[in-house]
């Protein structure tokens, strides 16, 4: 073997073991690397129940109730198949609506509600003026919603 | 002489640094116009002829600094990856000097990916930061710059640096796939991707172009800058050359 063959040999040999290596470590933590739990993962009890966790999901429509008195506030949370109640005391991230793609940092209580100490709002992949939305959504076309995959 | 010839024969020639010492110089002025040109439209039209987004409003438009920069975070860690591992098997010095000169422009714009994603984040999220699958490897990609950087300045010899350096970019290339489909494996803060989804771009046109345009000018930035600093590695490299003292005589000439 020459010495440039050898040197080609090693290149690929880094490579492919980087790549070997890689793949084994992400598949063997694929779940310490989830983000946020979607509702239907925590109705299956896959969720941690000692430890706090984050929650993502769509907020479901006429599901918001606010304490006029103070900060607190309280939804549902959905991926269109299970829901989850929040509820939650402090400031909210301007994307915060109805309908919107939010994750939720807390624990979840016994009762199945989901008592949040952060709550980051998501936002999605899709950008055009307000005028097309509307358009798009006067068409009876579907509005882009924010993309949870459901599990 | 017919192309089949005349372009390996180029492409040795390219390789030659005095050659590309004195073609680059050209090439880069170039290149420089049109990546001031790209960035004053792309600029104009992003942040004053796109419309608002319809979710983000006026937040949006830093998309067309922080869009760009991610993509050149990866684009130049590929070439410098790449380069490398060409100077490594065949030993052309070129490569190693483009490898080499490459990675702190690629640390730029990887701090400014994270720098502009964290602006972004706090008015639209509601965090600056956050520990999710994306923005973790991009972090990590700034630590593989700077490891590179920091390695090829323990060195004193550069072409021993080159080699090490290489390894360095090789190893670290995992990680480029997992910043790119990080969005698309696990479930991330960080939205998908928009412009590079099979389907049409979900962004609309008017959004589109600025965003290309600032795309070609950070592109185009990147080559002049490089080219700049191939010109200095070259001149380092080959200070005991005779072309070069013969070069630096002359300046010292014109200069006195």
């Amino acid at each position: 073997m020459t010495p440039r063959k050898k040197r080609i040999t090693i290149v690929c040999a880094i490579i492919a073991g980087m790549g070997i290596a890689a793949t084994l470590i992400l598949t063997a933590f694929e779940k310490n690397l989830l983000y946020f739990y979607s509702p239907t993962q925590i109705m299956n009890g896959e969720a941690p129940k000692e430890r706090s966790f984050r929650i993502g999901g769509l907020v479901l429509e006429n599901s918001v109730k606010k304490n006029p008195e103070s900060l607190e506030i309280s939804f549902i949370l959905t991926d269109t198949v299970n829901q989850i109640e929040v509820s939650y005391e402090g400031i909210l991230p301007d994307l915060f609506r109805e309908g919107q793609g939010i994750v939720a940092n807390g624990k979840l209580f016994p009762n199945n509600v989901f008592i949040a100490e952060q709550v980051l709002a998501k936002h999605d992949e899709n950008y055009m003026p307000p005028e097309v939305a509307q358009a798009l959504q006067e068409a009876g076309a579907e509005m882009p919603e924010n993309h949870i995959p459901p599990q | 002489m017919n192309l089949y010839k005349a372009l390996p024969l180029w492409f040795h020639k390219l390789g030659a640094l005095k050659y590309f010492y004195e073609i680059s110089h050209v090439i880069s002025r170039w290149v420089s116009v049109i990546c001031v040109i790209c960035f004053i439209t792309g600029l104009y039209g992003g942040l004053v002829l796109a419309p608002a987004d319809y979710q983000q409003g006026d937040s949006f438009r830093i998309m067309y600094m922080h869009v760009p920069s991610a993509w050149m975070s990866l684009f130049i860690y590929m070439v410098m990856a790449i380069s490398g591992g060409i100077g490594l098997i065949w030993r052309v010095k070129l490569a190693e000097i483009v490898a080499r000169s490459s990675a702190p422009i690629g640390a730029t714009f990887t701090f400014l990916a994270l720098a502009t994603g964290a602006i972004w984040g706090k008015p639209m999220w509601g965090t600056w930061w956050v520990w999710d699958a994306r923005l973790t490897s991009e972090l990590i990609l700034l630590f593989l710059y700077l490891g590179y950087i920091a390695l090829q300045s323990a060195f004193e010899d550069r072409r021993v640096a080159a080699r090490a350096g290489a390894i360095l970019a090789l190893v670290g290339i995992v990680n480029i796939p997992i910043i790119h489909y990080s969005v698309e494996w696990w479930s991330t803060l960080h939205q998908g991707p928009t412009v590079s989804k099979l389907d049409k771009p979900s962004i609309h046109m008017s959004m589109l172009i600025p965003l290309l345009l600032m795309t070609l000018a950070c592109k185009t930035f990147y080559v002049s800058s490089l080219l700049i600093r191939i010109r200095t590695e070259i001149l380092e490299y080959e200070c005991n050359s005779s072309w070069v003292k013969h070069l630096l005589g002359n300046n010292k000439n014109v200069s006195n």
